[in-house]
Parts: structure tokens; C-alpha cells; sequence
């Protein structure tokens, strides 16, 4: 069970449980869909940029408790960050999830709650569906992101 | 070769169906440090060893290319493709080797239905009639050639059971149906579809039947000849097979009428610069250079399947699906999705406030494979209104212990969840 609960923290599973930042923002700049092929999950992402900053986030979809709890993680911390802070966050997550690093930077602070994943290569996906969806709405290059 | 399978066929029926397990190498391993229980066999079934013994001679000595060298090991390659045709043939009671044609997989096989002959028989306005259930390699090939020719997919809907409403398919089934496409064994909910009350009627309607019988081959023997279905198309890697190798079988006088769907060696008698003339059948439906070593396992799987004794194995099936469904029946939560009268051993499932997924990660944990997702049938999701199931699949080599193993896993996930 040990590498289970590395990947199951108690954060994460209190996340899934209560998502943050839940639901949709009715006049938001962005909206972006996020698709996951493998298991069909589906998300959508709600940004009110003011200038350079994320004034505020939300998602809505169904996905597992790792797509979940990453989503609402991902919200909780990005709420009022810069974009530039939120891009570095993008690639650090991105790193911690997909590389052999031995340690994930503390700036990654509770999201290093998601390192566990690293473990379980099927489900890299499930955690990056919201990054991946939170970039592409940043970048506004399109109107749905999937992880393949 | 041929005398070994002459044989083999000799031999008494095997009704032991419990002494098979240990024919098959994978199914000795540990994963995650438990005892592997492999209950996923609906997405891809374990090799006996009869089968990597019949891969492992074919690569070993005998490969060449087929139906091209005069040497020795062409010829080698050549007899043992060939002779893995006829086993086919004789397994499924197809009428002739011309009936048998190599493929990559179901996938492809419907695909060259719906290219070669969909064409042909379908115009604007005409319907290919297809069921709620099917797998997405039964819609897709329909949905293409339907926009291709402006002609209408029609699925026939399903209960809350997962059966098939036959009112719905007689309603359905019109004069404006020219090809009735349905999955015998559904993947996603284990309904057993009434194969040959269906056909029959297609043919009274005059449709043409393409069955998708993938799910179908490791549970049943079955003969094409009784099914009277003009198509069937299969998997080596469902019924004990290696992957990448498949069949579709056609009637004759159907197949006869098809163009080649694809060009390249093997398919043609001539080429020059103004016109090919085309091979025969089934070569004419095989273009380039086949899955050669696929064939020769597949062949190895139907001998393997050949000697056992198919009503002790339906027996054996349904007793595990029993002890399964009322196991599962412990889990807080736990649904079942899929509850036809008729049902193979495929138990799908969702738990409340868990995703699949979720249910997956930790039963592998437990060293217990199952499939989790939307099982390439995206419509039965939405028709059950969740995004995906866990699904638990028994074949011949399953016993009870594997379905104990799951319950402990499924018991972590809701400790987990708690």
C-alpha cells in the first residue's frame, strides 16, 4: 500500500472530496475545454484575467480523484498569481510529474502533493489535464486541449 | 505440423477446465508482490504456452516470406500461414479457405467490410442498422462510409439491463436497411446478442449481417455456417492469440462481388502500366506481406481451443461470474453495469464517489488487473450516464481466488476513499 498512499495523500483525496474553486464564472475572458481520451474525462476551465493577473479561476467536469484534486489544487494556488508565476508553475508541475528529479522545488509547495504520480506513468495524464488546459488558455491558442 | 493437429484433435475433450491455468507462463508472476489475478482478458486474453511455443518455432526457424520463394523456408512459411487458414476454417465451419481472410484484428476486419463492400450496397438515403452497445470499432467504419454515401446510421436502443429491445430492432429494421452490423458479446456490459434470431430477420429484410464476434471467440465455438451470418469478424489476441493478427470470414458469393480495399503484392495476378488483374480470394483481400508469425499463433490458439470442451467451460464461466456478482454485492456502493439475462463473464461496475480509475490504480496495487475507462464504447457510458466503469473479465484460466483478490482490492479503494 505504500507507493498507494504516496499517491493518494491525504491532500489530494481531501480535494477530491471538496474541490476548490468549483463550478463556472459566468463572464470569464477564458474558457477552455481539457479532454482526457484515455478515460473520457472531461474538464472545463474558467479565467478572469485583470492586465497580467489571474483575478480569478474555477473548473467544472468529472474526472478521478488525481484529475480532481490536480484541478483544485492547480486553482487554489493560481488564484491572483501572475501569469509569468503561473507559466514557471506549468513547467515546474509539468517537470515533477514527468522527470526523474530527485526533489520537486519547494516553490511547488502544496502541490508537491501530486509527485506521487511520477510512479504511476498510466495517470500522468489524469494530473496534467488541468495544467495543460490552464497553458492553453493563457496562451489562447485553442479552444480545447487534449492530453494525448 | 498437420499430423500434430490431427492428433491433437484425436484427443478427448478437456471438461477440466481448471487444469488449464497453468498453461499459461504470464499468470505464474507476482505484480505489486501478490499472486497476479488477470481479469482483463475482454481487452487482451494471456497466451498458453502452446501458442509463444508455436511464435517462437515460427520466428525461430522458419521465417520467410510467404506465397514467393521457392526455398525451403518460404515454403516452411508458406505451408504453416496456410495450414493456420485452414485450422481457422475448420474451427469456425466456414465452407471454404477462400472464406478466411487474414486481417490485423475486428478493427480491420469491419473496416474492409464497410471500404470494399459498404460502397457498393449502400446509397443515399439507405440505413445501416447497428446497435447502442457495439464497441466503437462497429460505429465508426459505418459512421464513415454513411457520411461518404449520405446514408443514415441507425443504433437500436438498449434496456436498463443492457439487452437489446427486439421490438426496437424490427421496428428499425426497414426496407431502407442494407447492412445490419451488431457485436454477438457486447465488451462493455456482457450482453450476449441472439446472433441468429438477428441475422435471421436482417436476411428477411434483406440486409446484408456483419457480426463482431471479438468478445464472442473466447467464450463459444462458434460456426459461421449455423450463425448463416455473411460476415464475422475476430481477434487472435482475445481468444489466446498474439495481437495484430485477426479474421474476417465472408461468404463466398459476397466476398467474390468485393473489390480489393487495399493494392499492393499478394492482391494481384498481373501488373503492367495500363491494368492489374487481381488475385483470388481470400489473396485478393490481402495486400503486402501478412502478419505471418500472427497467423501461425493464432493457428496455435484455435488447437488449443479445439481440445476443450466448450459446455464444461461455459460452466466453469458462469460459476465465476456468479461467485463475482455476488461478491461484488459485499462491496458499500457498487453497481453493476450491464445485468442482461444472457451474459458473458464481464462484469462492469462503478462505485459511488470513485472513479474508475481510481478503482484500477488501487486493485493493481492488489496485484488484480481490470480495465477501467470508457471501454471504447462511449455511447453505453452515456446510456448508463457515467463517464466510465471498472470492468472484471473471466476466461478460461480464472478461478475463484482471482475474484477474492478483487474483493480485497475494491475493499482498499473504499477504505481508501472512506
Amino acid at each position: 500500500m505504500n507507493e498507494l498512499q504516496e499517491l493518494y495523500r491525504e491532500v489530494i483525496l481531501d480535494h477530491n472530496r471538496q474541490p476548490r474553486n468549483f463550478g463556472a464564472i459566468d463572464d470569464a475572458d477564458r474558457v477552455i475545454d481539457g479532454v482526457n481520451p484515455l478515460c473520457g474525462d472531461r474538464m472545463t476551465l474558467y479565467l478572469k484575467l485583470d492586465g497580467k493577473t489571474v483575478r480569478d479561476v474555477r473548473f467544472r467536469g468529472s474526472g478521478c480523484a488525481i484529475s480532481v484534486a490536480s484541478s483544485s489544487l492547480m486553482t487554489e494556488r493560481i488564484k491572483g498569481a501572475s501569469i509569468d508565476e503561473t507559466m514557471d508553475l506549468f513547467a515546474m508541475v509539468h517537470d515533477m510529474l514527468t522527470s526523474d528529479a530527485d526533489e520537486p522545488p519547494d516553490a511547488l509547495e502544496k502541490l508537491v502533493a501530486l509527485a506521487g504520480v511520477r510512479e504511476y506513468p498510466s495517470r500522468v495524464k489524469c494530473a496534467s489535464l488541468a495544467w495543460h488546459a490552464l497553458r492553453a488558455a493563457l496562451t489562447g491558442a485553442e479552444h480545447e486541449v487534449s492530453t494525448e | 505440423m498437420s499430423a500434430a493437429v490431427t492428433e491433437s484433435t484425436a484427443l478427448a475433450p478437456i471438461a477440466d477446465i481448471a487444469s488449464l491455468r497453468g498453461d499459461f507462463p504470464a499468470l505464474q508472476q507476482r505484480v505489486n508482490g501478490h499472486p497476479l489475478a488477470y481479469l482483463d482478458s475482454a481487452a487482451s486474453s494471456q497466451c498458453p504456452q502452446a501458442v509463444i511455443d508455436a511464435i517462437v518455432q515460427q520466428q525461430s526457424l522458419d521465417h520467410a516470406n510467404v506465397h514467393r520463394g521457392v526455398h525451403r523456408l518460404s515454403e516452411r512459411a508458406t505451408l504453416a500461414y496456410e495450414s493456420a487458414r485452414e485450422r481457422v476454417r475448420d474451427y469456425i465451419n466456414a465452407a471454404s479457405e477462400r472464406e478466411i481472410v487474414f486481417t490485423r484484428g475486428t478493427t480491420e476486419s469491419i473496416n474492409l467490410v464497410a471500404s470494399s463492400l459498404g460502397g457498393r450496397l449502400l446509397s443515399s438515403g439507405d440505413e445501416v442498422l447497428i446497435t447502442w452497445m457495439e464497441h466503437h470499432s462497429n460505429i465508426v467504419p459505418w459512421q464513415m462510409l454513411c457520411e461518404h454515401v449520405g446514408a443514415r446510421l441507425v443504433p437500436v436502443p438498449i434496456s436498463d439491463a443492457g439487452e437489446l429491445d427486439l421490438e426496437d430492432f424490427d421496428r428499425l429494421l426497414t426496407d431502407r436497411t442494407r447492412i445490419v452490423a451488431f457485436g454477438h458479446v457486447s465488451n462493455a456490459l456482457g450482453t450476449v446478442n441472439p446472433a441468429r434470431e438477428l441475422i435471421a430477420k436482417a436476411h428477411a429484410a434483406g440486409a446484408v449481417v456483419v457480426v463482431d464476434g471479438a468478445q464472442a471467440m473466447p467464450h463459444t465455438r462458434i460456426d459461421v455456417r449455423d450463425l448463416d451470418c455473411d460476415f464475422y469478424a475476430f481477434s487472435g489476441h482475445k481468444m489466446f492469440g498474439p495481437t495484430g493478427i485477426g479474421v474476417l470470414y465472408g461468404k463466398e458469393r459476397l466476398l467474390d462481388t468485393m473489390p480489393p480495399w487495399q493494392g499492393g503484392g499478394e492482391m494481384i495476378l498481373t501488373v503492367d502500366f495500363d491494368k492489374t488483374t487481381f488475385n483470388a480470394l481470400p489473396y485478393r483481400f490481402e495486400a503486402g506481406t501478412p502478419n505471418i508469425t500472427g497467423a501461425v499463433g493464432l493457428g496455435a490458439a484455435v488447437d488449443y481451443l479445439s481440445r476443450i470442451d466448450f459446455a464444461a467451460l461455459a460452466a466453469h464461466e458462469a460459476a465465476l461470474l456468479e461467485h463475482a456478482t455476488e461478491r461484488v454485492a459485499e462491496i458499500e456502493g457498487l453497481r453493476i453495469i450491464g445485468t442482461a439475462a444472457e451474459k458473458a463473464s464481464v462484469l462492469s461496475f462503478v462505485i459511488d464517489d470513485i472513479h474508475a480509475h481510481d478503482v484500477g490504480t488501487i486493485v493493481d496495487g492488489a496485484g488484480v488487473a481490470v480495465r477501467t475507462g470508457h471501454h471504447c464504447a462511449m455511447p453505453v457510458m452515456d446510456r448508463f450516464g457515467v463517464p466510465a466503469t471498472a470492468r472484471a473479465s473471466f476466461a478460461l484460466y480464472n478461478n475463484e481466488d482471482d475474484v477474492d483478490q478483487l474483493i480485497v482490492g475494491l475493499r482498499q479503494a473504499v477504505e481508501l476513499f472512506r
